[in-house]
C-alpha cells in the first residue's frame, strides 16, 4: 500500500491573492490589532464585489500606514497626514475606481485633521478606515488625538492633560455619509462595515478600536494583548443609529459601537458635474431684492 | 478649433498663458490654493478645465494641493498646481514624495518677495535655491524659468514633457512680473505642439518591476487601474517598489533618481545665447531679470561693448560644463537676480577664479533695470583692464 501524497501540497489561504506574501513577515508587533483590520479589509474587498483592478489603498505614515505595503492591489504609502488629499487626486483622476484610505488616528486626525474635515465636507467619495490604538505606536507610544484623558504615554508620563476627539462625531458633523465604529474583536461586523463603506457613495468612515499592547497597554497596566482586546470589547455597547455626537468612547460606562450614520448626499463629483452642466441655481436661490437692500441701508 | 488648444494670437498675462500651456500639454487635473501672485493660474484653470473634460479642485491648503496632484498623476492624468513662496514652502515635503515615487507633475511658482509673507504683490526671485534643495534628502530636480507670457505658455508645455519623460516633479520658476504682465502670446495648432507621454510597461504584471531602470534610467510607469497592482512608497525602496531599510537600497535608489537627470543633461539643459560669439563679458540671467539683461546687452553693443547674454531657460539642472568652459573664455561673468545672491553662487562655484563673478542684486519688490546691469558690465571691464 502506498502512503497518501497530499502532505506535499501547501494549502493556500483564500486571501493570499490579496496579500504581498513576499513581504511577510510583517512589521506589526504580536498582539497588534492592525492585522485583524487588515484581514477584514481583504475580506471586505472580496465581499464588495469590486473588480480588483479598480481598488486602490492609500495610507499615510505610522503602523497602520504600512497596510498599503502588504495589500496586493494598487497601493500608495504617502506622507504623514496626507493620505486623504493624495486619495482625493487619485479618485478625481479615475472616478470609476474605489479608493480606500487606511491609516491611524494620529495620521488621519492630528497631522491630517484638516484634510479629514474638508474631504468630509466635500463628501469626497472615499472610504476611510481609521485604526484607533490611542497612541503613536510607530514612534514608541506618544500622545495621540485619541489618547484618553489621564492615560500615560511617553510624552505624557504623568498622564495626558489633553481631551481626545470623538472621531465619529467629527466625521458626521463635517458631512460624512457613513459612520461606524467597532472594536477589533467585532471581526464579522467590522468586515460588514468596511464592505458597506466601500459600496457607499460618499465619504464613509469606519473607526476601529484596536489594541496596541506594546506601546500603549504596557504603560497603562494592561500589558497582555488579549486583556486589552477584552478591555475594549467588554466595555463596548452596540448602539446602532445612535447620534454620533453621543457615541462617546467612555471606558467607565459605555464605549459606543455600531453603525451610527448611513445617509445619502451628493458627492463632490456629483456636484461638480451639476455645476458644470449649469444645473445648479445661482446663489442665493431666493434671489436678491436690490431695492429692498438699498432701503435698509438708507434706514 | 480645439477647446484645449486656443490656436491663434492672444493678449494675455503670464499666469493665463501658463494655464493655456498646461491645457495644450494635456493637463486635465489641477489642485490648488489661492495665493498672490499665482491666483490667476488657478482661476483660469477653474474656468477652462471643465470645458475640456478635466477637473479643478480648490484644496484646503498647499500641502493638500501637492498631495492631490501626485494622486492625480498616479490616476493617469497629467496634473499640476501653482503657488507662490509661502505655498511653495508648504509643498516641499510632498514634492519630495513626488521625487521619491517618481511621479510626473508640474508645480508653477510665481515668485514674490520673501522671506515669510514678504511682499505678496511684488516681484522676487528668492526661491531659486529652494526649488533645488527645498525638500529634504538626496535628489535632483528640473526647473524652467520663463521670462515672458509667451514663455509661460511654451515652458509649461516643456515642463510637462520633461516631467513625463523623466518622471520627476518639474518646477516652473516664474515671477510676479512675468505672471502679471500682459503681452502677445501665440498659441500654435495642436499638431505643431510636441507632447511627451510617460512610458508604460508592456510586460505582464507578474514580470513588472515598477522601479527598474528603463530607457534613460527612467522606470516604466503603470497607472492606478492598469492592473499591475504595484506598491508606491516614499520609503527607500527596491526595484519591486518594496521598502528596504538597507544602505544598498538607498544607494541604488538615490543613484538612479539622481542619475536619470545627471546622465541626460543633453536632453534637459536649455539656454539661449545672445551676442555671445565675441563676448568679453557674459551676463547670465533667468526669468524677468533675463529681459533686463537683454536690454542691457543690446544697449552695450550699440556702444561697442563686447558683452553677451546667457539666458537660462532651464535653471535646474544648472549648465555646469558650459559655465565652467565659459569662465575660461570671458573676462567677467555677471548675474542679475532679484535676491541677494543665489544662482550667482553657481557661477562662483564653477568659475573657480578663472574670471571674476559679480552680482547685480535686488532684495525684492522691483526689477533690476537694464541700466544697473549696463553699469555692472562697464565696471567689470574697467577692473579687467
Amino acid at each position: 500500500m502506498t502512503p497518501p501524497t497530499t502532505a506535499a501540497v501547501q494549502p493556500v489561504h483564500p486571501q493570499d491573492h490579496l496579500l504581498r506574501t513576499d513581504r511577510i513577515p510583517h512589521i506589526w508587533c504580536s498582539g497588534c490589532g492592525i492585522g485583524i483590520v487588515f484581514g477584514a479589509l481583504m475580506a471586505a474587498v472580496m465581499k464588495s464585489g469590486t473588480p480588483l483592478d479598480d481598488v486602490a489603498v492609500v495610507s499615510g505614515i505610522g503602523c497602520t500606514g504600512r497596510m498599503a505595503g502588504y495589500i496586493k492591489l494598487d497601493s500608495f504609502h504617502t506622507t504623514h497626514g496626507r493620505a486623504i488629499p493624495f486619495a482625493t487626486g487619485l479618485k478625481l483622476a479615475r472616478p470609476q475606481g474605489k479608493v480606500v484610505v487606511a491609516s491611524g488616528d494620529g495620521d488621519l486626525l492630528a497631522i491630517g485633521g484638516n484634510h479629514f474635515i474638508h474631504a468630509a465636507r466635500r463628501n469626497m467619495d472615499l472610504t476611510i478606515i481609521c485604526v484607533n490604538n490611542f497612541n503613536y505606536g510607530m514612534t514608541g507610544g506618544q500622545l495621540a488625538p485619541s489618547t484618553p484623558f489621564g492615560a500615560k504615554t511617553t510624552t505624557t508620563p504623568l498622564g495626558s492633560p489633553d481631551e481626545p476627539f470623538n472621531f465619529c462625531a467629527l466625521a458626521a458633523a463635517c458631512g460624512a455619509t457613513y459612520v461606524a465604529r467597532w472594536t477589533a474583536l467585532h471581526v464579522r461586523r467590522l468586515t460588514n462595515a468596511i464592505t458597506e463603506a466601500m459600496n457607499k457613495k460618499g465619504f464613509s468612515f469606519v473607526e476601529v478600536i484596536a489594541p496596541c499592547p506594546t506601546a500603549f497597554g504596557r504603560r497603562n497596566k494592561i500589558r497582555r494583548a488579549l486583556d486589552l482586546l477584552r478591555f475594549y470589547y467588554d466595555r463596548s455597547v452596540v448602539k446602532n443609529q445612535l447620534d454620533p455626537g453621543e457615541a462617546t468612547i467612555d471606558f467607565d460606562h459605555s464605549l459606543a459601537v455600531g453603525k451610527f450614520l448611513d445617509i445619502e448626499r451628493p458627492t463632490f463629483l456629483d456636484h461638480y458635474e451639476m455645476v458644470n452642466r449649469g444645473e445648479v441655481e445661482a446663489w442665493p436661490a431666493t434671489g436678491v431684492d436690490a431695492s429692498a437692500a438699498g432701503k435698509r441701508k438708507a434706514g | 478649433m480645439s477647446k484645449a488648444v486656443l490656436t491663434g494670437t492672444h493678449f494675455m498675462n503670464g499666469d493665463e498663458a501658463c494655464c493655456e500651456g498646461a491645457l495644450a500639454a494635456g493637463c486635465r487635473f489641477f489642485a490648488g490654493y489661492p495665493i498672490t501672485p499665482a491666483t490667476e493660474v488657478a482661476e483660469c484653470m477653474s474656468r477652462r478645465l471643465p470645458q475640456v473634460g478635466g477637473v479643478f479642485i480648490q484644496m484646503e491648503d498647499e500641502i493638500a494641493s501637492m498631495a492631490a496632484i501626485l494622486g492625480g498623476s498616479w490616476g493617469g492624468v497629467k496634473s499640476m498646481t501653482s503657488t507662490s513662496g509661502p505655498g511653495f514652502s508648504l509643498m516641499m515635503e510632498n514634492i519630495g514624495l513626488g521625487v521619491c515615487t517618481e511621479t510626473p507633475c508640474v508645480v508653477c511658482n510665481v515668485q514674490r518677495a520673501g522671506p515669510s509673507t514678504g511682499l505678496p504683490t511684488l516681484v522676487g526671485q528668492g526661491d531659486m535655491m529652494q526649488a533645488r534643495w527645498g525638500s529634504h534628502g538626496v535628489y535632483e530636480i528640473i526647473a524652467v524659468a520663463p521670462s515672458s507670457p509667451q514663455e509661460m505658455f511654451d515652458f509649461t508645455i516643456k515642463a510637462f514633457n520633461l516631467s513625463e519623460r523623466f518622471r520627476v516633479p518639474v518646477m516652473i520658476m516664474a515671477d510676479e512680473v512675468v505672471g502679471h504682465m500682459n503681452e502677445r502670446v501665440v498659441i500654435p495648432s495642436p499638431e505643431a505642439i510636441h507632447l511627451v507621454e510617460r512610458a508604460k510597461p508592456s510586460v505582464p504584471p507578474e514580470q513588472y518591476l515598477p522601479y527598474q531602470a528603463g530607457p534613460e534610467g527612467v522606470p516604466f510607469m503603470a497607472n492606478y487601474g492598469d492592473g499591475y497592482h504595484m506598491h508606491v512608497t516614499g520609503l527607500t525602496h527596491d526595484e519591486r517598489g518594496y521598502p528596504v531599510m538597507e544602505v544598498w537600497a538607498q544607494e541604488q535608489m538615490t543613484q538612479r533618481i539622481v542619475g536619470k537627470i545627471k546622465n541626460n543633461l543633453e536632453h534637459i539643459l536649455d539656454y539661449d545665447l545672445v551676442c555671445m560669439d565675441d563676448a568679453e563679458v557674459a551676463v547670465v540671467a533667468y526669468g524677468i531679470s533675463a529681459r533686463s539683461a537683454r536690454g542691457a546687452v543690446l544697449a552695450a553693443r550699440e556702444q561697442g561693448i563686447k558683452v553677451g547674454l546667457v539666458k537660462l531657460n532651464v535653471a535646474w539642472p544648472f549648465p555646469e560644463d558650459f559655465i565652467r568652459d565659459l569662465s575660461g573664455r570671458v573676462k567677467a561673468m555677471i548675474m542679475p537676480e532679484i535676491n541677494l545672491g543665489q544662482m550667482v553662487l553657481e557661477l562662483e562655484r564653477l568659475s573657480q577664479g578663472r574670471c571674476p563673478v559679480s552680482l547685480v542684486s535686488h532684495p525684492g519688490g522691483g526689477i533690476i533695470t537694464p541700466g544697473r546691469i549696463l553699469a555692472a558690465v562697464r565696471e567689470s571691464l574697467k577692473e579687467a583692464a
